[in-house]
């Protein structure tokens, strides 16, 4: 049997600063089959960037640490390689999307020359060759050949997202990660680089994780959800599974916060309170405080991870007997 | 670009005058008598009269300021110092060559070593890296020119015999003059060097280039290094166009006939022409030197190019 594409396993990473420990990510465990579109969500401060920058063990040491735990990538450790393998991955079988377009190219560099530089590292070519092969990336992503030689400056938001991602697809990697490719760019743009995105992905047969924390991206673009709380992955599932079936009370929550358009409601129901401080997490379930459905169980102990039905996990102590109340419609 | 070059030269013209002016009114306020000064001791009044009508000082202030301007513009002539009946612009030429290399040769080493020990600082980060590179500047700026200049002169020329100890004849001559200026001016550019890498190496952009699996090397010198050069392209201008007025100190150890020698000289002795002219010289230098930064800015960062050409911008194209 071949391995999975990727196998994280019980990856903790702390961010350690002067007088406190930032716990970013707690001890998650997932994996991906090739082909396979993960979708991350979270709110801000989940620890959903920290984990996917973890994959690619782009962390900033210090003050980041990884305290425990594997991320194999087609049965490789990522955590534990040579600087000089972890560079020969890094671009060329994952690659990454950043968040905000507008930071994450050079400025003083020509787009073009930012798109050919990942080639050239990667791919045994010639310079020429690389020029036409980076051309022919910026026009996969819908920008004009003659444009190879502007500046980052010289595009708007969406485009330069267009850049980013002829980047990231240049070498045709086996898994692209997405940090929020559309947070930073207004909804009409976010739709077509959306769309573009699983077109090339389509194209170069890439597995992907889509981190975000729009609900309806995912409903459009994965298979399997990983809902994140306080860094902890608290439910795991299908698209189907998630969205028909939700366990966890966050996610039942996150559910309910979102308008619908065949259900009349006057007013979404928020989940009341803040994420725990992450230099502070409890010992018990770190949804407590904020959980309509708590009980003097959950106080006692770190929730278990449970599977109510094959392929979906919940991490509930609620969910842990079986005997939670279906009543969340 | 053309354009803003010379608009820029055209702004020098009221720079130029204005500096002439100030220069001239401080001249005025000086106490002492030029004209008893160079007519001699024990002159007597009747030839300090004479020499005061034969140097014009006789006339009211405001006509001598506007003589001295109409010389500048109809015939460029900046005056003649008193002391040696030469052109001041003769004077100050002879002398320039000798300061443009003993400034280049200091600011090629100061930056030759500030440059890389500020990459060196901000890539290891609070490391013994850093820490050495911050000693090793302080020592730089700690040490003043002319004891540095005794030691160097001191240890290479008299215990080694390697370097000659004064004079400006040659590359031989130009070393150890050139290390004492560097080595003060490094500590500055050290400082500007790393603070501006961290701040650039924190950015989003950096992570890109790691996660195109770049090596560390290549991402510093390529990525990071280029959007950092702004402000240590600015310090290092501004030490060149500071040395070029002299470095006076080093100057009087190594006994280099240069510029700081010879303004200090004008004003001991009140040879107000040399003061003026001098001084015109080397603000008009040092705004050239201003303005080929200015002009450097847009070759290193292609967002400033755009705000300098006045053409109408192609319309970007959106979505």
């Amino acid at each position: 049997m071949r391995e999975k594409l990727l196998k994280v396993s019980d990856l903790v990473v702390h961010y350690e600063l002067e007088n406190e420990v930032v716990e970013a990510v707690n001890g998650v465990s997932f994996e991906m089959d090739r082909g396979e579109t993960l979708g991350i969500v979270g709110e801000t401060g989940a620890g959903k960037t920290t984990l996917a920058l973890s994959i690619m063990r782009l962390v900033p040491e210090p003050p980041g640490r990884v305290v425990q735990g594997t991320v194999a990538l087609d049965g490789e450790n990522v955590l534990s390689m040579a600087k000089r393998e972890i560079r020969q991955i890094r671009g060329k079988k994952v690659s990454m999307i950043f968040q905000d377009p507008m930071t994450s190219l050079n400025p003083v560099q020509t787009v073009g020359n930012q798109i050919m530089e990942v080639i050239k590292l990667h791919e045994n070519c010639s310079a020429a060759e690389a020029v036409i092969r980076a051309t022919e990336m910026l026009e996969r992503v819908g920008i004009p050949g003659e444009r190879f030689n502007e500046y980052p400056h010289q595009f708007s938001g969406g485009m330069r997202q267009r850049v980013v991602i002829a980047i990231a697809l240049a070498c045709s990697p086996e898994l692209l990660i997405a940090d929020e490719p559309t947070t930073a760019l207004d909804v009409t743009i976010q739709a077509q680089i959306l769309d573009m995105m699983r077109r090339l992905k389509d194209d170069l047969n890439t597995s992907m994780i889509m981190i975000t924390h729009d609900l309806g991206v995912v409903a459009e673009t994965c298979d399997k959800v990983a809902i994140m709380y306080a860094g902890e992955l608290v439910e795991y599932g299908t698209v189907e599974q998630i969205f028909h079936r939700p366990k966890h009370p966050y996610t039942v929550g996150l559910f309910r916060s979102l308008p619908s358009l065949d259900k009349d409601v006057d007013r979404l129901q928020p989940i009341p309170g803040l994420m725990p401080d992450p230099t502070k997490l409890p010992n018990h379930c770190s949804f407590y405080d904020r959980c309509e459905e708590a009980c003097d169980d959950c106080l006692q102990r770190e929730p278990p991870v449970v599977e109510p039905e094959p392929g979906h996990t919940v991490r509930c102590c609620r969910c842990s007997g079986g005997e939670r109340r279906e009543a969340m419609e | 670009m053309s354009k803003y070059i010379l608009k820029r030269l055209l702004q020098l013209i009221p720079v130029l005058i204005g500096v002439i002016t100030i220069v001239f009114i401080l001249n005025q306020l000086m106490p002492g008598d030029p004209a008893r000064m160079l007519a001699g001791e024990g002159a007597t009044e009747e030839a300090v009269e004479r020499v005061r009508v034969e140097m014009g000082l006789d006339k009211p202030v405001i006509v001598q300021y506007i003589n001295y301007l109409a010389g500048i513009v109809t015939r460029g002539d900046l005056g003649t110092s008193y002391k040696t009946g030469v052109p001041v612009l003769t004077e100050v030429l002879e002398r320039l060559p000798t300061t443009m290399i003993l400034a280049g040769i200091s600011t090629l080493i100061s930056v030759g070593i500030g440059v890389p020990l500020g990459i060196a600082a901000a890539t290891w980060q609070n490391t013994l890296v850093d820490y050495a590179a911050s000693g090793l500047s302080f020592i730089g700026v700690s040490m003043p020119n002319f004891w540095q200049g005794l030691m160097n002169i001191l240890v290479f020329s008299v215990y080694l015999n390697w370097l000659p100890s004064s004079g400006f004849y040659g590359p031989r001559y130009w070393i150890l003059p050139a290390l004492t200026v560097g080595t003060s001016c490094m500590a500055t550019i050290t400082r500007t060097t790393r603070s501006s890498m961290l701040e650039v190496i924190r950015q989003d952009y950096i992570r890109t280039a790691r996660a195109k699996g770049q090596t560390e090397y290549q991402t510093i010198v390529r990525h990071a290094l280029g959007n950092a050069l702004i402000p240590i392209v600015t310090i290092v201008g501004l030490e060149f166009g500071s040395l070029l007025g002299g470095a006076v100190l080093t100057e009087s150890v190594f006994a280099i006939p240069g510029i700081g020698k010879y303004m200090v000289d004008a004003i001991t002795n009140r040879n107000y022409p040399v003061i003026m002219g001098g001084v015109a010289i080397l603000a008009f230098i040092f705004s050239i030197c201003n303005l080929v930064i200015d002009v450097l800015y847009a070759y290193i960062d292609p967002r400033m190019k755009s705000q300098y050409s006045t053409k109408k911008r192609k319309a970007e194209v959106t979505e």
